[in-house]
């Protein structure tokens, strides 16, 4: 069975997201680590680049196949997570332990339509 | 078995040779007015072995292969069917072989006639107008139709006309080429049976829709039903309708591209009419199109007078080039052998055989793997893995612990729609009896990951390689002996 962190909200495309004030962290759930298989590259896009909820910001590519990474809010990247580019299996070994980037969002209610733990747990149950 | 797993560098022991040649009365001629800096100053680093150290090496090599010509090979999406012997003696003709592409047409008439012949027996097949044979493989075909669509909108002077709409079950290629081709990609969603979904589709057609592209049976193995409804949407908008000819295997003989309303496609001739797949191609892409389309078509084509004599022809409203004179000539000449072998009344049978041995497998083994979608397919279906999930036996466990079993792997993790797919499509040119063991094969399997889910998760047991890193492969990949010589 897959992890479920409390403290994160959840998209539909499995990417969680952790609010510090105005700042979103965001990666990608216990879940979709375990479907993707082993992790071996992450795509991972510039500080400053500005990003919209429910638009690709960068992608993952496993064993198995590539997906595309969805940001679930809107806003500027003003952190990126360098250490992947080596490490991509930090994905797997934690999944909610390592970020991917760091959003200063425009628009915080957007976080209030995400899924929260309990519905996000059910959607990966069916 | 002996594990060989040398590479012919390694043979190598310099001034070992297989060859003679006779004296080079050039030598000092030969170089003199090439500029110096485009001299190597370094011999190359060729191999230098023994006639026998080459029959050896590569015979070792290839009784590492499995192919067709071994065993059971249910790759879905590949059409993995037999590839006739006669296609290659077709192909090894001498009158054939020894042509040189810039010869006088005057002097090739039977390999124009060939070309000319295999493009109406597919446009035949196809219900279009004209084929081009000229692309190299299903992508450039794929990327030669979409410039075609392209070429239409701007030669009605509506350039704006950029969007191509792929429905997400599509496969790689679709989106790929569209990008490559200089338009924009927009998804229409599929419903759970795979279909598009004609509601989801109307938003999207607007003014500046350039086309629509679809596999038909789709990437499920199911029939878009709604194909005639969705071509006058597409039509009626004012764009163009694509098909992917991966899926053309069921059609043959039954449904045409052309009168389903498509006005441009591609078919893989390595895929529908048994020429040889990928290294062992090369492949063959041939774009056909409707009649309001064949002169935007790539030059050169190939064209018959009043006389009926054949010659070659490029016109001025073309997209232009897309490959060196009329592509990969020997991939034709198998395909016309193919096709002349079976004729007109045998040819038909190819899709109903496909169809029926794929739903001889399918409702042979549902008891034991997932179905998600029920009802009739066409050459092909998915499986959403074992049926028992509480094995922890994955789909790549059982794609492994088949080859234990001498069959090669279906396509698995593919399509996206479902989390553990195992796509599987045994072709028209199997045997009852081979599908019979290989039911029963996968039968056993189903049980062995019930009873020693430990034995199958670790499978296979009698390859010569079992378990390969895939992970370090992919992160740092060893893609020349330079590399591997520097690594060790």
């Amino acid at each position: 069975m897959s992890k479920i962190d409390k403290t994160c909200r959840y998209a539909e495309s499995h990417e969680w997201v952790r609010v510090d004030e105005e700042v979103a962290v965001i990666g990608i759930s216990d879940y979709a680590q375990h479907a993707l298989g082993n992790i071996v590259y992450v795509d991972l896009p510039e500080e400053g680049d500005e990003v919209e909820a429910g638009e690709e910001f960068g992608a993952v590519e496993s064993v198995k196949a590539a997906s595309d990474l969805y940001s679930p809010v809107s806003g500027t990247v003003i952190a990126v997570n360098t250490e992947l580019e080596d490490k991509p299996e930090l994905l797997n070994q934690d999944a909610f332990g390592t970020w991917i980037i760091k959003v200063a969002m425009s628009d915080p209610s957007e976080v209030d339509k995400l899924l929260d733990d309990e519905a996000y747990s059910k959607l990966c149950e069916e | 078995m002996k594990v060989y797993d040398k590479l012919i560098f390694e043979l190598s022991r310099p001034g070992r040779k297989g060859y003679e040649l006779p004296q080079n009365r050039f030598e000092k001629n030969a170089l003199k007015d090439l500029p110096a800096d485009l001299l190597r100053k370094e011999e190359p680093e060729l191999p230098e072995v023994s006639e026998l150290d080459v029959v050896r090496h590569f015979t070792n090599l290839s009784s590492k292969n499995f192919g067709v010509d071994t065993g059971f090979y249910p790759l879905g999406s590949c059409t993995m069917k037999y590839n006739p012997k006669i296609n290659e003696e077709v192909a090894a003709m001498p009158e054939f072989t020894a042509l040189h592409p810039l010869q006088p047409a005057d002097s090739a008439q039977g390999a124009l006639e060939l070309y000319y012949n295999l493009q109406k027996a597919l446009s035949n097949i196809a219900g279009l107008a004209e084929f081009t044979l000229n692309p190299y493989a299903g992508a450039h075909g794929e990327l030669t139709g979409l410039m075609v669509m392209r070429q239409y909108h701007i030669s009605r002077g509506d350039e704006k006309r950029r969007k191509v709409i792929v429905p997400d079950s599509a496969h790689g290629t679709n989106p790929a080429s569209a990008m490559v081709a200089g338009l924009e990609v927009v998804e229409v969603k599929s419903k759970p049976n795979g279909s598009i979904d004609v509601e989801d589709l109307k938003p999207l057609l607007d003014e500046n829709v350039a086309g629509i592209m679809m596999t038909n049976p789709n990437t499920l193995g199911m029939f878009e039903t709604e194909i005639m409804e969705i071509a006058k949407l597409v039509h009626e908008a004012g764009g163009l309708l694509y098909y992917d000819g991966a899926n053309l295997n069921p059609m043959l003989g039954k449904v045409r591209p052309g009168d389903m309303g498509f006005d441009i496609m591609h078919i893989n001739l390595h895929k529908t009419f048994s020429t040889p797949h990928g290294g062992g191609g090369p492949g063959s892409g041939p774009v056909g199109v409707a009649a309001h389309l064949v002169d935007l078509l790539p030059n050169p084509r190939v064209k018959k007078d009043a006389d009926g004599k054949f010659y070659v022809e490029s016109g001025e409203k073309s997209l232009g080039s897309i490959s060196s004179f009329l592509g990969n000539f020997g991939v034709m000449m198998k395909a016309y052998a193919y096709i002349l072998s079976l004729g007109k009344e045998n040819i038909k049978n190819v899709g109903p055989m496909a169809t029926l041995n794929a739903n001889y497998i399918k409702e042979s083994l549902k008891d034991d793997y997932l179905l998600p979608i029920e009802g009739a397919c066409k050459h092909e279906f998915v499986f959403d893995g074992l049926k028992d999930k509480s094995t922890g036996v994955t789909t790549l466990n059982v794609a492994k612990r088949l080859l234990d079993y001498g069959f090669h792997a279906p396509t698995i993790y593919f399509p996206l729609l479902f989390h553990e797919s195992m796509m599987i499509e045994p072709t028209e040119t199997e045997s009852k009896e081979t599908l019979d063991e290989f039911i029963e094969v996968m039968h056993k399997v189903a049980k062995e990951a019930k009873e020693d889910p430990e034995m199958v998760k670790s499978a296979p047991h009698t390859t010569l390689i079992s378990h390969p890193d895939e992970t370090t492969a992919a992160k740092k990949p060893i893609l020349s002996y330079r590399q591997l010589k520097a690594n060790s």
